[in-house]
């Protein structure tokens, strides 16, 4: 809740409200007119067809009518289920506002819209599928070689602890301390934004797995040391210790060099 | 209270050796420049005696909490993790040990502070230091200790000696002079600029996945897609060299964009099909960069924000970075995995002295 009320007064908030305003009058609208709930299952006709509806009310006026992109949005063809379900599930898109990149909000459609949009994406190109639960099942993987291939593959902008960090012009990798495996997953097979693209041929699941498995553990790990201080290594720790330990120590030597009144 | 009572001269003797401890008397001081200023507990019989209880609740409180950081080590198990706001997860053993002896420690110290601060005397003193320059009879001493030595070793007399032991001391430097000589004479196959502007990259060699080390097909690789490679056999080498200088020299990127967006290349025909090979160490000070961003094609240097466009030849469009990041022109063998056609066509990583300016 902090977090929102820190944030009430931000300018986008205005444009994010009426844009959720606005979403929840048609959705109701829809939900009402179309009597049959999207109760059908993953890829079909009906799926597909309330996707392509959301997707003309939602992410049209940047994508274009037939997702062929245009000059304000990529083209979306061949982008897949598992790019749509990143993007859209994590709130980054639709697009709060246009910036250096899209942040990651409170998702404005829920599970349901977001599968039909997923639907109607793949249904216009074979791209990345959303993982199975098997290719998430990371239980047996080995964290010391996901740590390894980690730090080849993903440090160099996420941090060797995962803390994320800033890239060109504005743009940043995010932090990783939240993502769940699922996204891990599509955002190395979709490559979204400025993140290149792991593909399952140059690192097989496998390896996403034992991947997965050390930024879990990042995420539990607590900090028996003390404060973790961002966790991002010597430039925070040599602060704190220049600011705030050397200040007590100097505060210290003034109180022992002042004469007792 | 706190009034300022000028010192009297005439009463500064007594202190002047530097070891009185006599308490300070009611407006005495030693040294008749110095103003004397009285504490509250130099006139008041009552705040004497609470800095009196003061230190000694420092002390008692310390034996406190001695007392409870020997309860904690043996009460909190040591994987116990706690919530404290601020610090966040952290481990509670570690946090209370840490509370109560560094409390301990410190309340001893806070306390002798304060007992020194509040109740011993605090009059000013002045401490007579003896001359710097030593007694007539120790200078004596010394020369005559001296004369004694030459005359004994017998230094003037044995000419044979002092001029043997001169020429042992002139040629003792030689070897340090010596070992020294690789600064301006390189050995045979140890020239440095061959070694910096050569890689383990020849014709044919077969890139393989950093990490994995398994040959990549051009296929593997999606347009957007990045890897770290190296080339094929590098872990023997590395194991032959007893270093990691081949990994640092040889380190790559593979990325691949639509062809059409690629505007330049250090080599005509360089890429395969859009996939494009480049140096992973950066031309400014050395870092390995991996920083890839696919939609502007963008190589992002973390230490010093060096910026290469891959899509242009690998141009340095910002930072500190003075040359191109070196291309590595790539090919398929007859099996279908990516080679390298030819080393690099300049040296990799940062300048070096004996350098072509290029």
């Amino acid at each position: 809740m902090k977090f929102l009320t820190a944030r009430r007064r931000n300018p986008f908030v205005a444009v994010l409200l009426l844009v959720a305003a606005l979403g929840a009058v048609g959705f109701t609208f829809s939900a009402v007119s179309n009597i049959e709930p999207a109760q059908a299952s993953l890829g079909s006709q009906t799926q597909v067809e309330d996707g392509k509806k959301l997707y003309l009310e939602g992410c049209s006026s940047c994508h274009g009518l037939d997702a062929q992109g245009a000059m304000s949005g990529p083209s979306l063809i061949g982008v897949g289920a598992a790019a749509v379900h990143f993007q859209v599930s994590t709130g980054r898109m639709p697009l709060a506002a246009p910036g250096a990149q899209a942040t990651a909000k409170e998702p404005i459609y829920d599970v349901e819209e977001v599968a039909a949009m997923s639907a109607y994406i793949s249904s216009l190109a074979p791209g990345p599928a959303i993982p199975t639960a098997e290719d998430l099942d990371y239980s047996d993987a080995d964290i010391a070689e996901g740590g390894v291939l980690f730090r080849i593959n993903c440090a160099q902008c996420h941090q060797a602890a995962g803390q994320g960090g800033a890239l060109t012009q504005g743009k940043y990798a995010p932090n990783l301390m939240q993502a769940t495996p699922q996204e891990i997953y599509e955002a190395m097979v979709s490559g979204p934004q400025s993140m290149p693209v792991f593909s399952n041929e140059t690192l097989p699941v496998k390896d996403k797995q034992t991947v997965t498995a050390y930024i879990m553990a990042l995420q539990e790990s607590p900090n028996p040391g003390g404060l973790s201080l961002g966790r991002i290594g010597p430039v925070t720790e040599g602060l704190f210790m220049w600011v705030a330990v050397f200040g007590a120590f100097i505060g210290a030597a003034v109180w022992i060099g002042i004469k007792a009144r | 209270m706190n009034e300022i009572i000028p010192g009297s001269g005439a009463n500064g003797e007594a202190a002047r050796d530097g070891h009185s401890s006599a308490p300070a008397k009611l407006g005495y001081s030693p040294v008749a420049e110095i103003p004397h200023r009285l504490r509250v507990t130099d006139t008041d019989p009552k705040a004497a005696r609470r800095a009196e209880r003061q230190v000694a609740g420092m002390f008692t409180l310390s034996m406190v909490f001695v007392m409870l950081s020997v309860i904690a080590y043996v009460l909190i198990d040591k994987y116990t993790v706690v919530y404290i706001p601020v610090l966040g997860d952290v481990g509670a053993s570690n946090v209370v040990l840490g509370f109560t002896f560094g409390m301990a420690v410190l309340l001893i110290g806070a306390g002798a502070i304060q007992w020194a601060k509040k109740l011993m005397p605090d009059v000013e003193v002045v401490q007579e230091r003896h001359d710097m320059v030593s007694e007539k009879e120790d200078d004596n001493l010394a020369a005559a200790n001296y004369e004694r030595g030459k005359e004994e070793s017998g230094f003037a007399r044995y000419k044979m000696i002092r001029r043997s032991l001169i020429g042992a001391m002139v040629l003792l430097p030689i070897p340090i002079i010596v070992v020294l000589r690789d600064l301006w004479i390189t050995p045979p196959g140890e020239n440095p600029t061959e070694i910096l502007s050569t890689t383990m990259w020849t014709k044919g060699k077969r890139i393989v996945s950093d990490g994995t080390y398994m040959p990549i097909r051009p296929e593997d690789l999606p347009i957007g897609g990045l890897v770290s490679a190296l080339p094929e056999g590098i872990l023997e080498v590395q194991e032959e060299e007893h270093n990691l200088n081949a990994r640092g020299k040889a380190a790559i990127i593979l990325v691949r964009m639509d062809p059409e967006q690629i505007r330049s290349q250090q080599g005509e025909g360089w890429d395969y099909n859009g996939i494009l090979a480049y140096s992973k160490i950066c031309t400014h000070v050395g870092c390995p960069i991996a920083l890839y961003e696919q939609r502007t094609h963008h190589l992002l240097c973390p230490c010093h924000q060096s910026t290469f466009d891959l899509a242009d030849s690998g141009t340095v469009i910002y930072g500190p970075a003075a040359r191109d990041m070196p291309q590595l022109p790539i090919s398929v063998d007859e099996e279908g995995y990516l080679i390298a056609t030819q080393d690099f066509a300049v040296p990799v990583g940062p300048s070096f002295w004996e350098r072509d300016k290029a």
